[in-house]
């Protein structure tokens, strides 16, 4: 088969998956959170959130609504071939998508107002491309809603303060979020580069495994540390009041100009969809986020 | 805590018995009316033009649901609740204007919802956010779509509902809100926050 055939019918399945299937170790923090918040009204939302997961599954729906924004993380294998067809193939997959999961059309001209209808548009589907030393290419798909991303900030703080900053910056961050981002929130904390870098990174740090810890240790107890403060807020599950507000912080830095001290902090509601597959040249294709039998 | 169950169209008498916290399933017909839908519906009613249905009694959804179309019938695939605070510029006038006694979302609404609600009879319903699938089950039938040129999120749907929620009561007609209360009590924490963090104020 042809490669932007691979590429497009991988896509689409990956887009499928996405937005029924939450990764294995998203549902295990809901779960876990399920059974530890304290508050009445919180559980009820926990449980809501549980039995809409495995109703996901079960009718094999999107678990939310709002399919959101389509963003794609390609990483390229330099030596594979038509790299050139990927993002044909990319667009092509998600507009079959919009019509066969179905997905929400959520592609606005932001001038008319006017919906596309397929979630396609001027740089939409989003494509973010990294060059590997390999033959194959990586797909991942991160189906961002727009309740999250309303409350994504970025700013540009003092470096005198140091990651000191950083920390107020996100517990300030969660506390103006309050319930609108449909907590309990995943989040992705970018620190350094410059203002577009550390929001690129913010939200690239989205995609890390929840059960996987940061592999620099101090950034590890860092992420920690905020965890812990910012579940002290008591926002709970959908801002109605309990303890899990966030589920995981996940912060990636780049270095920073001696005078800025950029920081972001990218919001992901708790339908924290992501799928990722590889695709060989030989064009057999691995599931790196969901088990096969999810794969249809 | 109380469970009630009530069906369209809600009078104001049923709505004021609401207390923050009580749970709240509706059955009978409600909208889902959107930032786009909240402007049009306002300017009709400037304008003297009347609406493609009476709203009084009824609740609206702040929801852009995901819907597909087999021949002539449409279906609900997925129907959460979106942020409602969007349509905090539109909803005391929405209130009072219509008499809508639910707004069902997720998030919460300001002072100014809150007052309205308290000055006509209305209560806000929580829906947890994401759960799009346990709506889309309570949604028996479409009975029809207006103002499809907004597109699919902003249409208004009409829908016909049976058993819809657990509607958390977030705001009740008489001037409690519980997401400013969590607010409220999150300010508080604040210092215990910044102190384990060894921030200053």
């Amino acid at each position: 088969m042809e490669i932007e055939n691979v590429v497009e019918n991988v896509a689409f399945k990956l887009l499928k998956l996405a937005v029924i299937h939450l990764p294995e170790d998203v549902k295990q923090a809901l779960e876990k959170a399920y059974t530890e918040e304290t508050s009445e009204t919180g559980k009820t939302q926990l449980k809501a959130i549980l039995d809409n997961i495995e109703c996901a599954e079960k009718y094999q729906t999107p678990i939310c609504q709002d399919t959101g924004t389509i963003i794609f993380y390609v990483k390229a294998g330099a030596e594979a071939k038509h790299l050139e067809k990927i993002e044909g193939a990319l667009i092509k997959a998600t507009r079959r998508a919009t019509v066969e999961v179905p997905l929400r059309p959520n592609a606005v001209n932001p001038f008319t107002q006017k919906n596309s209808g397929d979630n396609t548009g001027r740089l939409i589907p989003w494509i973010n491309w990294e060059i590997e030393p390999t033959d194959e290419i990586e797909l991942t798909v991160l189906p961002k809603g727009g309740g999250a991303e309303n409350t994504c900030v970025m700013g540009m703080l003092v470096p005198g303060e140091g990651i000191r900053g950083v920390k107020k910056f996100v517990v300030d961050a969660v506390m103006n979020a309050g319930a609108k981002p449909c907590p309990p929130n995943i989040l992705g904390v970018g620190i350094g580069g410059g203002s577009d870098i550390a929001m690129k990174i913010a939200k690239k740090a989205l995609l890390r495994p929840l059960n996987n810890e940061n592999p620099n240790p101090e950034i590890a107890k860092l992420e920690k540390e905020i965890l812990e403060a910012v579940n002290m807020t008591g926002i709970g599950p959908m801002g109605l009041g309990g303890k899990t507000t966030v589920l995981s912080i996940s912060i990636d830095y780049a270095y920073r100009h001696p005078a800025s001290y950029p920081a972001a902090v990218a919001f992901n509601c708790w339908a924290a969809r992501r799928a990722t597959a590889r695709i060989s040249a030989d064009g057999t294709v691995e599931y790196l986020t969901h088990r096969v039998d999810e794969v249809i | 805590m109380t469970d009630y169950r009530f069906r369209t169209p809600i009078s104001e008498e049923e709505i004021r018995k609401l207390r923050v916290n009580d749970v709240l399933y509706i059955s009978g017909t409600m909208f889902t009316a959107r930032d786009q839908a909240h402007r049009r519906a306002l300017e009709y009613f400037k304008q003297g033009k009347s609406l493609p249905l009476n709203l009084e009694g009824l609740a609206a959804f702040h929801c852009g649901p995901i819907v597909k179309k087999t021949k002539d019938m449409w279906t609900i695939i997925a129907a959460g609740p979106t942020t409602s605070t969007r349509m905090e510029i539109f909803e005391d006038e929405f209130i009072k204007n219509f008499k809508v006694r639910v707004i069902i979302g997720k998030g919460g609404m300001g002072r100014r919802t809150t007052e309205a609600m308290a000055s006509y009879g209305a209560v806000y319903g929580a829906f947890t956010g994401g759960a799009a699938i346990l709506a889309a089950k309570a949604v028996r039938n479409v009975k029809s779509v207006e103002w499809l040129d907004l597109g699919m999120p902003e249409a208004m749907w009409i829908l016909e509902v049976e058993e819809f929620g657990p509607l958390t009561i977030a705001i009740d007609s008489h001037g409690n809100n519980l997401f400013m209360n969590v607010q409220r009590k999150a300010e508080e924490n604040k210092k215990r926050i910044y102190q384990k963090l060894g921030l200053s104020q």
